[in-house]
């Protein structure tokens, strides 16, 4: 690669057919480079790129049946609605009638048949990124790109088109691979979600194994929140390592790949699987006993955080349903309860 | 409240002296012009005197003994422009495409001095240089000779209008048409060229009213017998100023005016569908 930086290393995924698969990761991790190799806008230096089995990466951009909903939509602005639509059929080779009748049902299907004669900048952001949609899915592409469509709409209509995305995609059965850094979205509409950072993957899977089974510490801090501890492991077997963290605070914990005795590990727990009380209710571990130092309200829950005897600080999120959340003041001792099997030992 | 105020101190306007500097600019920039506007009504022979106001010398260069000299050097003008700015156009959109949208190459910097070369060199050097040139490869001066000489130094002056809008225009849209299965050309055609017409049409009218209003250069090259109408007019005043010229000089501010104030806002309205 003559005067250009490594963007990917050894980056190998393969989406399914009919699949919402999500590249998510940091900005600069290389996901948008990802995205560009497959519509071709980059050309890649090793490796191969192929769709339904056939090699594209030779195929110029225009060549690929590939499409792309642009971040910023680059709607072309000089024609109306149902042109920027219609284009890509009219590049196509398509009659006149038929590039025009299949746009209008594009827009139908956005429900902005009605703004056919207008210019994309008499359109609303919400709008303008249907028309990008209608405009990129009228071809009938094979696999449909999305760089980051949703990051210019603001929160309510974000979550209204996550859905309506996810139904077009089923409806229409077309692949989409979705590049994206906001966790809640990807978690939302995908199927499967790579996770990438630094030109590489981290870990594919659907959102649950993802969250859930994070495969490593940067997965477990960069999808959702998480205490990571450090911590020892004191005596293991198949299935479970049990770990001291801090002083003396010890803790089942699962795990990826095996450890033994007196490793050095770090360990994930979801603050919201952490209970929160005034007595020790805990007949495993006896009382993780902690001082409550700050309380933030968000909204549907609370977060604490608690600093552990030994001088660990833990972060616990009640939900607000529970009137006793926040009954705490600053200061005050408090146990703690972790959820059986949500510490996880990770690698770094 | 805290905003406005701020917005005031910091306001040019209040600088002290600011406001007769203006003015004082505004006299130096336009009086001249002024005169010669209001001069050009007078209905006495005189270039001072005021006798009333008329339409006679409107009237002169039109019907009057230099009328014929003036129509053709008007149509000189005319056809160079429009010829000249033309080319430099079509020279300055490949220079820019070149420049902006091509990969970088050695030498960007400098072809980028190349470009704007002749807005930096003082114009007699130019003249001379082009007429040097012109007498050692032994070619007739005339018509054409002004036109090659317009052809050169017009390119500038179409290129920043030109270049400054396709800098404007994200490689997203030719990115998106190629993405539609558009190949380059149509990506070109479809895309690119309609986005930048409001550049490529300043452009032009810059690089024509450039042409339209060039005297040294011209003067240089031009050779006997072949006039333009700055140079016609230059003629007639060696002869001592008549009111005719004023009324010519005003036709010509006109003229100019019109297009630059059509460049203007040809931009404008080109911003807003960036």
């Amino acid at each position: 690669m003559p005067n250009g930086v490594l963007a990917l290393k050894e980056v190998s995924i393969n989406v399914e057919n009919n699949e919402f698969f999500t590249l998510l990761g940091p900005s600069g991790c290389g996901k948008t480079t990802l995205l560009r190799m497959i519509a071709g806008f980059e050309t890649i230096t090793e490796g191969t790129i192929k769709l339904f089995g056939e090699n594209i990466e030779r195929l110029p951009a225009n060549r690929r049946p590939v499409n792309t909903v642009f971040q910023q939509y680059a709607l072309f602005p000089h024609m109306n609605v149902l042109q920027n639509v219609a284009f890509g059929l009219n590049m196509l080779g398509k009659s006149d009638i038929e590039a025009k009748s299949t746009a209008q049902r594009m827009l139908d299907m956005v429900q902005l048949g009605q703004y056919a004669d207008r210019k994309p900048s008499q359109l609303s952001g919400g709008q303008q990124q249907r028309v990008a949609l209608a405009r990129a899915l009228a071809p009938s592409p094979k696999l449909l790109l999305l760089d980051e469509p949703l990051s210019a709409l603001d929160l309510k209509l974000r979550q209204a088109m996550r859905v309506e995305l996810k139904q077009i995609q089923e409806e229409l059965g077309i692949t989409f691979i979705f590049v994206t850094h906001d966790q809640e979205e990807a978690l939302t509409m995908s199927d499967r979600i790579a996770v990438m950072s630094n030109g590489e993957i981290q870990q594919i899977g659907t959102g649950k194994e993802i969250y859930e089974s994070p495969g490593n510490v940067f997965v477990a801090d960069f999808i959702g929140e998480t205490n990571l501890l450090n911590a020892r492991v004191q005596s293991s077997n198949e299935e479970e390592a049990i770990c001291l963290i801090g002083k003396d605070t010890a803790l089942t914990c699962s795990f990826t790949e095996p450890v033994s005795n007196d490793d050095s590990v770090t360990v994930s727990i979801r603050p919201e699987r952490i209970a929160l009380s005034k007595v020790s209710t805990s007949k495993k571990h006896a009382g993780i006993k902690g001082t409550v130092k700050r309380f933030a309200y968000l909204g549907t829950d609370t977060q604490c955080m608690l600093e552990l005897e030994d001088g660990t600080d833990i972060n616990v999120r009640v939900q607000n349903a529970h009137h006793n959340a926040t009954d705490f003041t600053i200061g005050e001792s408090a146990y703690i309860e972790i959820d059986p099997g949500a510490a996880r030992i990770l690698l770094n | 409240m805290s905003n406005s105020l701020a917005k005031k101190v910091t306001d040019v306007r209040r600088y002290p002296g600011f406001f007769s500097l203006t003015i004082l600019c505004m006299v130096l920039l336009y009086t001249p012009l002024i005169i010669v506007t209001i001069y050009s009504f007078n209905d006495s022979r005189s270039i001072t005197a005021w006798g009333g106001f008329s339409l006679r010398w409107y009237n002169d260069i039109f019907f009057g003994l230099e009328a014929a000299k003036f129509k053709t050097a008007a149509w000189n003008s005319i056809s160079i422009a429009i010829m000249a700015g033309t080319s430099a156009t079509i020279i300055a959109t490949s220079a820019a495409i070149g420049m902006i949208r091509g990969n970088p190459f050695s030498g960007k910097s400098l072809s980028f001095g190349l470009i704007n070369l002749p807005l930096m060199v003082p114009e007699i050097v130019t003249a001379v240089a082009t007429l040097i040139f012109f007498s050692a490869i032994g070619f007739t001066r005339g018509y054409l000779s002004i036109l090659i000489a317009h052809v050169v130094f017009c390119i500038p002056f179409a290129y920043l209008p030109i270049a400054a809008r396709l800098e404007g225009i994200e490689r997203r849209y030719e990115e998106a048409a190629i993405d539609l299965y558009a190949s380059r050309w149509q990506a070109f055609t479809k895309v690119l060229m309609p986005l930048m017409a409001p550049g490529i049409l300043s452009g032009f009218l810059l690089a024509f009213i450039i042409s339209l209003d060039d005297f040294i250069i011209t003067n240089f090259v031009k050779g006997a017998g072949v006039e333009t109408l700055p140079t016609a007019i230059f003629g007639s005043v060696r002869q001592g100023i008549k009111p005719n010229i004023m009324a010519l000089s005003t036709l010509m501010l006109m003229v100019s005016i019109f297009f630059v104030s059509l460049s203007y806002y040809i931009n404008r309205m080109g911003e807003r569908t960036k």
